[in-house]
């Protein structure tokens, strides 16, 4: 992986004048990035911000953080080709820690509701449900 | 704080009194951080970047590390100015190119500058002299907990946090570190020493990082990836590699002491020579000679006190420092004269490099070697 930065001589140079024709993805990324995001989605846009994936060819960069989901698949083999490791392990913001206990909360929850309802314990599925309801909300507030 | 007032001082990095500053120039740290589901600054429409530029930067200036702090947009800035800052490398240059939406608050030690809708929303840096990144990445690591109590950061539980380029997903954290390595040029091993570097997922770039040439014998070596591994590990590891290189710099100063001595003190009294009394001067030029220079101070040709007017000599001879020392738009040869005049006055107050000092001293202090004079 090599990243250039070029300046209007050196472009010209390196034949990159027309960004149109010129996949500048291939030269930030290392060539076969543009093609590893057509994988996912040939025609999709990002539902949040817009960003295609011919503009992914265009500038290397992607539009928006919700842009990792829509393209996800393509970008996992670009990742996993560019990083030493394809899972995150440092710092996790302190909102995101919460909503990951919550989350795990939800499981649980949700587990027990199923269970009740096949053992038709309905007293307590009720009681779930509200449980549920309750940190769905919870959960939406901390998004 | 007002930019004057920023640059009447030097930075904390400038002063060079952190730990291994003969060799270690500085260490870097930045956080790229990124608002959730709005788009980055590239693909952002003006006016919401605009917006979030707004936000944010109503933010950072509440940071208690930025009280009385230099804040201002890049629209608001000469271009003068913004190079300025980038040979203080308290913006980056892609950072300078910025119009609109753009800006960047530096607090008054000059040692945590945050850039707002760079490449990501935030570019959260901090620069200390000498060989710290352990003290670098706790100022950023803190001042994006605090940043983050405030604002929702996007960030993925399997990708970590999510930047605009995939080579900075993850931690988003890019540690490096300027070395001056003339020692290992001058015996012809630096070749070796990059490449075994690139080996192991660091990069060496030069002075204004990617894509720049290395001039004056300087080298920047930074971590390559952001994902899979701990801030921790990462800047542990890259430390420990600079501390070797950091020997093996020692080590060929030795070995071009015991050696090669006419030739370093040929170098030393070429370089001496030449900025003494040449009178122009052209920036490359300038760096390479005065990185001799600074390479003879460490050795004891030059007294100890003349380190700092030739370690700010390297960022005063820069085209824009110049320029604004002068208070007028100079063109290349103006600024070549200028240049040159410059750093002969200041080198007027130089002794002659001492050779027997040189043989006596050996940089690290380690080794007692036999002088040739006793």
């Amino acid at each position: 992986m090599q990243k250039v930065n070029l300046c209007e001589a050196c472009s010209k140079e390196k034949g990159v004048e027309d960004p149109k024709s010129f996949a500048l993805a291939d030269l930030l990324l290392g060539i076969g990035a543009s093609e590893e995001i057509e994988k996912s989605a040939p025609t999709e846009k990002c539902p949040v911000c817009g960003f295609s994936q011919a503009d992914f060819k265009k500038t290397g960069r992607l539009g928006c953080s919700a842009c990792y989901v829509t393209f996800g698949e393509g970008l996992n083999t670009l990742l996993k080709a560019m990083h030493k490791g394809t899972e995150h392990v440092g710092k996790f913001p302190a909102r995101a820690h919460h909503v990951m206990k919550l989350n795990d909360r939800m499981r649980t929850l949700n587990e027990n509701l199923q269970k009740a309802v096949a053992e038709e314990n309905y007293e307590t599925a009720a009681s779930l449900r509200d449980q549920i309801k309750q940190l769905e909300s919870e959960l939406a507030n901390s998004l | 704080m007002k930019l004057s007032s920023v640059l009447a001082t030097a930075g904390e990095w400038l002063r060079g009194e952190g730990p291994h500053h003969q060799i270690v120039i500085s260490s870097r740290v930045r956080l790229a951080r990124n608002l959730r589901n709005r788009p980055f600054p590239g693909w952002a429409k003006k006016a919401e970047r605009g917006s979030i530029l707004e936000l944010l930067r109503r933010r950072v200036e509440e940071l208690p590390e930025m009280q009385d702090s230099f804040s201002e947009t890049l629209q608001e800035l000469s271009a003068l100015d913004r190079q300025v800052l980038v040979e203080r490398h308290l913006i980056s240059r892609e950072h300078a190119a910025k119009g609109a939406g753009s800006a960047v608050v530096i607090n008054r030690r000059q040692t945590l500058s945050i850039m707002i809708n760079e490449e990501d929303h935030l570019r959260i840096q901090s620069i200390r002299s000498g060989l710290q990144l352990k003290q670098a990445f706790k100022l950023v690591d803190k001042i994006d907990s605090a940043l983050e109590d405030q604002l929702e950061f996007a960030f993925d539980q399997r990708l970590g946090y999510l930047t605009a380029c995939p080579t900075n997903v993850g931690t988003g954290m890019r540690a490096s570190a300027m070395l001056h390595l003339p020692g290992l040029v001058l015996s012809e091993l630096i070749n070796q020493v990059i490449q075994a570097v690139s080996k192991i997922g660091l990069a060496v770039r030069g002075l204004y990082g990617e894509g720049t040439e290395a001039m004056g014998n300087l080298f920047q070596i930074s971590n390559q990836t952001t994902l899979g591994e701990k801030e921790e590990e990462i800047i542990n590891r890259l430390s420990k590699v600079i501390e070797t290189i950091i020997e093996k710099e020692h080590d060929a100063r030795q070995i071009l002491l015991q050696k090669k001595p006419d030739t370093l003190w040929d170098q030393v009294g070429r370089a001496y020579g030449v900025l003494t009394y040449a009178h122009a001067m052209a920036s490359k030029e300038a760096l390479n000679l005065l990185s001799i220079i600074k390479l003879g101070v460490d050795l004891g040709a030059f007294p100890e006190e003349q380190r700092l007017p030739i370690d700010e000599l390297f960022i005063d001879t820069q085209p824009a420092h110049l320029q604004k020392s002068s208070q007028q738009k100079l063109n290349a040869e103006e600024r070549d004269h200028l240049r040159a005049q410059i750093i002969r006055d200041r080198l007027k107050l130089f002794p002659k490099p001492d050779i027997t000092k040189m043989a006596r001293q050996s940089g690290n202090g380690s080794a007692n070697q036999p002088s040739n004079n006793e």
